[in-house]
């Protein structure tokens, strides 16, 4: 199937994914990773900016955390599996008070919390990832390790479609089955460009869903920058009781909110930011 | 010692609702009795090494102490990413417990071979890297484990090994011990050894002794972190050091004594002659004693080797510096 029609067999129009106007609080998340990223000199802004809305979502709506306990026991447990994105967790993070906003001025700073990948020096942040396919099986085991507790805990792992082509993940995949990990929801951040390219030119995953599907997992997907749809999937997939391990297929972005960047590998990573980067990233934090 | 190690999971498992075991695809009726007293602490997954290093470290961050099992190779080489990232960057305390160290799955060729095993996991930060000699040196291992707090690496032979550790001599992660009672100071020679290279090491000292050769053998049965002080004394009061491994001579325990004898010693460094197996894979098959004779780590290879290594102290520098 072509690409094209392989996108034509989902629920959500990816069109709208593509058109989704962009909220204040939004912008204002933005602003804050572009910050950091002025600041830092460098960092994965389109891999950020695909995930803004879903962690916003689930920081704003869905994770049971306690900013000033950050190991709270019985917290939900969130693993940015694509440490690539840090920046939109730190964004989130800051927000809720797990640490000062102006934390983000020091990102990848000789002296700062905030590295170009996330570790768990930063409070609030459950794994260090960066290298890819490791969150999944980690998920497993702290869904694991809440079912021999017996706490109600949810572990959500999110993960970029690039990243799930490491084989890691589906060995991952068919042991959350195995077990039926009902706590455990998979979130994917199906922006469809992976860093040399297009997904359906590097290494296409498709049929995602059914792949997911047969591996055991009860699969929903949303409009990954429409804050109610994935407040209605976040709440089927994560709060909502199951009898097994669940997966959101996220619709993103890459570079959503920098129109430069957005669909754009170039935007990917930049390791130093040009007079037109800085150009468009100012433009966009005007918005 | 694999057995012993086993069974001292679950013995653990007794002691500490924290234990958890996970095996990668054993052999059938592996640790029955803990599976049926403790089933939500026994796991036996698929084979999917890179996927159960990430599950332990996740119980881990969670309060479990896991001990992980299956063969050497797999849980060294096939998931080095989980172990570095999951398990040491993260410092958890999870137990590798690796089946078939060195040659002891000889027949079955090179793919079951840990033959770099201690290099790779002592070059990661965090990791505990050991190698006991016997079944009973591995009940004091496995009981010192349940309290230490990083990631740890447990080398296994092939089982039914000969008992030549003591009670007497205290255990201690760590820690070299003192093989032979007679000679714990001022040596002719200093063998450092590690795993059953230390029974072959232990017989080889004894027909040295019988030539008048005072022989020092110090076991590493934690090769990180390495004794360093008690091996840079011993080395500053010997005449030659020769360590013996069932390893790879680039990074296990020889080059890991260098390394301390380099950066410690200065110009009190003493000559030493590493014993090992070769940069290559092997190309024989048999047992794991014929590969070891045929890289000199048998008993008699071991004395021959001190013999001509004392020869060759004694015709560069004259026998002043072995006999102080």
């Amino acid at each position: 199937m072509t690409p094209a029609a392989l996108q034509a067999a989902y629920k959500t129009d990816l069109a709208a994914v593509q058109s989704q106007v962009l909220d204040d609080r939004g912008y204002y998340l933005r602003g804050l990773a572009l910050r950091a990223i002025e600041k830092g000199g460098r960092g994965h802004i389109g891999s950020a900016l695909s995930l803004i809305e879903i962690i916003r979502v689930l920081y704003d709506d869905v994770l049971r955390v306690r900013p000033r306990e950050p190991k709270w026991p019985d917290r939900d447990r969130f693993i940015l599996s694509k440490g690539q994105g840090c920046l939109a967790i730190y964004v989130l993070l800051a927000d809720k008070g797990f640490f000062p906003v102006e934390e983000l001025d020091r990102f990848c700073h000789f002296d700062g919390l905030l590295g170009g990948h996330p570790e768990i020096i930063a409070p609030g942040v459950e794994a260090s990832t960066g290298a890819l396919g490791h969150g999944l099986p980690i998920g497993v085991g702290l869904a694991l390790a809440a079912r021999m507790r017996k706490r109600d805990s949810r572990i959500v792992v999110l993960m970029g479609d690039g990243e799930i082509n490491e084989g890691s993940v589906w060995e991952a995949a068919a042991c959350a089955d195995k077990h039926r990990l009902s706590n455990l929801t998979a979130v994917i951040d199906y922006n469809k460009i992976q860093s040399a390219g297009s997904v359906f030119e590097i290494q296409s995953m498709e049929p995602l869903a059914q792949k997911w599907s047969s591996f055991g997992f009860g699969v929903f997907e949303c409009n990954g920058h429409n804050v109610e749809d994935l407040r209605r999937a976040f709440d089927q997939a994560i709060v909502q009781p199951s009898d097994g391990p669940r997966v959101v297929i996220c619709h993103t972005v890459k570079g959503k909110g920098i129109p430069e960047a957005e669909n754009n590998p170039s935007w990917h990573h930049k390791s130093e930011l040009s007079a037109d980067v800085l150009s468009a990233i100012r433009s966009a934090k005007r918005n | 010692m694999r057995k012993r190690s086993l069974d001292m999971v679950y013995e653990l498992a007794k002691r500490d609702p924290r234990v958890v075991f996970i095996g990668s695809d054993l052999s059938p009726g592996v640790l029955p009795e803990m599976k049926k007293a403790f089933p939500d602490r026994y796991y036996m997954e698929g084979i999917s090494e890179g996927n159960i290093i990430g599950v332990a470290a996740g119980m881990a961050m969670e309060g479990y102490i896991p001990y992980v099992n299956t063969i050497a190779t797999f849980i060294t080489r096939r998931c080095y990413e989980q172990v570095a990232v999951d398990l040491c960057l993260h410092d958890l305390p999870v137990r590798l417990i690796g089946n078939g160290g060195g040659y002891v799955y000889a027949p079955l060729g090179p793919t079951h071979e840990a033959i770099e095993d201690l290099a790779i996991m002592r070059a990661l930060p965090n990791m505990t890297v050991t190698a006991v000699c016997d079944a009973d040196e591995m009940t004091r291992l496995m009981n010192a484990s349940l309290e230490w707090p990083h990631p740890l690496y447990i080398r296994l032979a092939k089982g039914g090994d000969p008992i030549i550790s003591k009670q007497s001599r205290d255990f201690a992660i760590g820690k070299a011990i003192d093989m032979i009672d007679e000679c714990t100071g001022a040596s002719d020679v200093l063998l450092v050894t590690t795993g059953i290279a230390t029974t072959q090491a232990l017989d080889a000292a004894k027909q040295l002794a019988q030539t008048g050769l005072r022989c020092r053998l110090l076991h590493v049965h934690t090769v990180k972190p390495l004794d360093i002080d008690v091996i840079c004394d011993a080395a500053a009061r010997t005449g030659v050091v020769v360590t013996a491994e069932e390893h790879s001579l680039v990074g296990g325990l020889g080059s890991a004594v260098l390394e301390a004898l380099a950066d410690e010693l200065n110009r009190q460094m003493p000559m030493v002659r590493r014993l090992g197996i070769p940069d290559r894979f092997a190309d024989r098959y048999g047992s794991q004693a014929a590969l070891m004779k045929s890289f000199g780590l048998d008993a008699a290879s071991m004395v021959a080797a001190v013999t001509r290594a004392i020869g060759d102290l004694r015709s560069s520098v004259g026998p002043s510096r072995a006999a102080e």
